[in-house]
């Protein structure tokens, strides 16, 4: 997995609460048996005025002007910040992928859903949950001026704007140090592979009926 | 011992291990698979040189993807075939129980795991896909896992997680006729917001609960995502035993007994203690009808579309194309749709066919489509005549999938057309782009295709 310590950037402000996976990502997309490639169809039913299918050139299609991710202003942002209950929806991971494939490390809200989180965390996507009024203050910031940066920094859980203000948030220990390390879960949870073993010999023994 | 509730019994037996910070490996009992979320699991899995951990807790089935009608010259999308093609090559691969589409077990994932008794109480079960939830019906604790965890349970049976909260929707009353759990449930998303659950597993329990039968628990445990938590659960009673018994999967002979007595002890201890509780009386509860592009936009069927200053309601009425207070039932609609994990068993289609019978489809309405759940949902309807019904009153009749709950295939809507629908999910462009969504219960669904907008379904003779 990707690791993620520290980034200095603009932000790019999607003024939506309850963004839903359905949004981040339509259905069509979900064909796709690959990880990768997504970046491009992110937010596509507001990024493009004409439906899209897998696979075709994004250049021959219609964009919207007047979305926020067309606009040339915000082109650099790393940092995509949104209002509550971002990534509400399905289970999709392609969300995530194809918020990092666009480019984006971080995504600020005032909250988020548990699924887009926990799919979030594993590939190297740092999802920030800031106050509301924090979160309303940085909407203000950007859209005063658009060159407006945030620093995130990981290792120290805060958010330290071009003005020098401060915020600090929370992360779970595991998932900072997993993040930090770009360690892969899985290879940990292996680490484990003997206790497995003998929780299910246990549960074989006592409820034999979860095995056929 | 310290009271319990059904949530903590569940979870406290599956814990493998416990970190010092807090995060728990969780053993998985079940792991339902299908064609869109597991392709780049299995690629993981393969380019790690892992293996699946445990064969016999995997099933798989293809179900978003394939077609609703004649299915016997295969997939005609190329890109959908691939990705079904490389479920049925990863199944062979590693030698793992599926029902491919031409199986007559195929169906929705979410409805063949209990049909088979492939779910069963106390058991942690996960997939790739948000509904799960729907599992916890039998009081399993059942949750929508991302592809990396999906790729996870199949390396190690096991996941990395952190316990949730805890949260009582207490529901209480006798629920009046021609309305239904789907109603229970849009009233509590309308209630909590989409987002009052996250963080929180949610048990649903009251009279008006035990009185449901499981499928209709069921509708309720699928929606549970859409109030934000990620699990809804029902603690076991007889009609969980009944339900049971008998299916493909489930336990026979001493090895029910066992089971029965163990499940037996799966429901909240009397003075065992949620996190946060919420109480809800439904006798006086009318149909529920969406208006708007979440499920909490919700309203009574007697009431009209709501004002509201607050942007999202505005972006909302105008993707819509909707103005404010307009009563529910001048809405009028293009197609219908009877389907999904939240609406396509048996009993589902039982209560629309019956209020269907000798009637036909309203003018306006340009399509009114059937899913069933399951190829066996699709038999037994068959079985009862219900198809008839259905086909003579102007409804298409299709084969079993998720079809136009997410038009994955080519069930869509087409830009400004406006949908009855049993399913979840009102999103923008969720049946298909510009397409407009409303979330009902079966039979508000068939009541608004006879007469071709929506309808309180108790003015209909039921
Ligand atoms: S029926 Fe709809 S909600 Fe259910 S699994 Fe299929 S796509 Fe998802």
């Amino acid at each position: 997995m990707k690791s993620f310590t520290r980034i200095e950037t603009t932000l790019l402000p999607l003024d939506r609460t309850n963004v839903d996976t359905d949004a981040i990502i339509p259905q069509q997309y979900l064909k796709s048996v690959k990880r990768t490639g997504f970046g491009v169809y992110l937010f596509d039913n507001w990024r493009y005025r004409d439906p899209g299918v897998l696979g075709q050139d994004p250049r021959q299609r219609r964009i919207d002007p007047d979305f926020v991710l067309n606009q040339t202003t915000y082109k650099a942002a790393k940092i995509l910040l949104a209002r509550a209950n971002f990534g509400c929806g399905s289970s999709r991971e392609h969300a995530v992928w194809s918020i990092l494939d666009y480019g984006f490390e971080v995504v600020i809200s005032s909250s988020f859903a548990d699924i887009f989180c926990s799919n979030s965390y594993k590939n190297g996507l740092l999802p920030v949950t800031l106050e509301e009024a924090a979160v309303d203050y940085l909407f203000k910031q950007v859209a005063q001026d658009p060159a407006f940066t945030c620093t995130v920094d990981l290792e120290t859980q805060i958010v330290l704007d071009a003005n020098d203000k401060e915020f600090s948030f929370e992360i779970n220990e595991f998932h900072k140090y997993c993040l930090l390390n770009g360690y892969d879960e899985i290879d940990l949870t292996l680490q484990h592979a003997d206790k497995i073993k003998l929780y299910e010999a246990e549960l074989k023994q006592s409820c034999p009926w979860l095995f056929r | 011992m310290e009271s319990s509730t059904l949530f903590d019994k569940v979870w406290s037996s599956h814990v493998v291990h416990e970190r010092d910070d807090g995060m728990v490996l969780l053993y998985i009992d079940r792991h339902l698979v299908h064609e869109v979320t597991s392709p780049q699991a299995f690629e993981g899995l393969r380019l790690a040189g892992r293996v699946p951990w445990r064969k016999d807790s995997i099933l798989a089935t293809v179900d978003h993807n394939v077609p609703t009608t004649d299915r016997s010259a295969g997939i005609e999308d190329p890109v959908s075939r691939l990705q079904v093609d490389t479920l049925d090559k990863n199944c062979r691969d590693y030698s793992l129980t599926q029902f491919p589409m031409l199986d007559i077990r195929q169906g929705i994932v979410h409805v063949i795991g209990p049909e088979q008794g492939v779910s069963l109480p106390g058991m942690t079960i996960v997939c790739g896909d948000s509904h799960t939830s729907t599992h916890g019906a039998l009081g399993a604790l059942a949750f929508g896992i991302g592809t990396s965890e999906v790729e996870h349970v199949l390396a190690t049976q096991c996941l990395l997680m952190k316990k949730s909260k805890n949260m009582l929707i207490h529901v209480e009353g006798r629920l009046p006729h021609g309305v239904t759990s789907k109603d229970i449930i849009l009233a509590v998303i309308g209630r909590l917001g989409t987002s009052g659950a996250t963080g929180f597993t949610v048990e649903y329990a009251g009279a008006a609960v035990r009185s449901l039968s499981v499928e209709a628990r069921m509708t309720m445990c699928n929606m549970s995502i859409e109030a934000g938590a990620r699990a809804g659960m029902i603690a076991v009673d007889d009609t969980t035993m009944e339900y049971i018994a008998n299916r493909p999967y489930a336990p026979e002979g001493p090895l029910w007994d066992g089971a029965v007595a163990h499940w037996r002890t799966l429901h909240s201890d009397d003075d065992a203690r949620f996190d946060a509780e919420v109480r809800l009386d439904v006798s006086l509860l009318k149909p529920q009808v969406t208006w708007g592009t979440s499920p909490e936009m919700v309203v009574d069927i007697d009431g009209v579309v709501p004002d509201d200053t607050n942007p999202d309601y505005r972006r909302a009425l105008e993707y819509m194309d909707l103005q404010p207070g307009t009563p529910i039932e001048d809405i009028y609609i293009d197609k219908v749709f009877i389907g999904s994990c939240t609406n396509s068993r048996i009993e589902d289609l039982r209560a629309a066919a019956n209020l269907v019978q000798d009637h036909t489809l309203a003018e306006n309405i340009k399509l009114a489509m059937v899913v069933p759940g399951s190829g066996l949902v699709k038999q037994q309807a068959e079985q009862e005549g219900l198809d008839k019904i259905f086909k003579s009153a102007g409804f298409e009749w299709r084969e079993p999938g998720c079809s136009m709950c997410l038009g994955m295939n080519s069930d869509q809507l087409e830009p400004g057309e406006r949908c009855a629908s049993t399913s979840n999910r009102n999103f923008e462009g969720r049946q298909g782009k510009g397409g407009r969504t409303h979330l009902v219960s079966p039979v508000m669904a068939v009541a608004a295709a006879l007469h071709g907008h929506f309808i309180d379904v108790r003015k209909c003779v039921l």
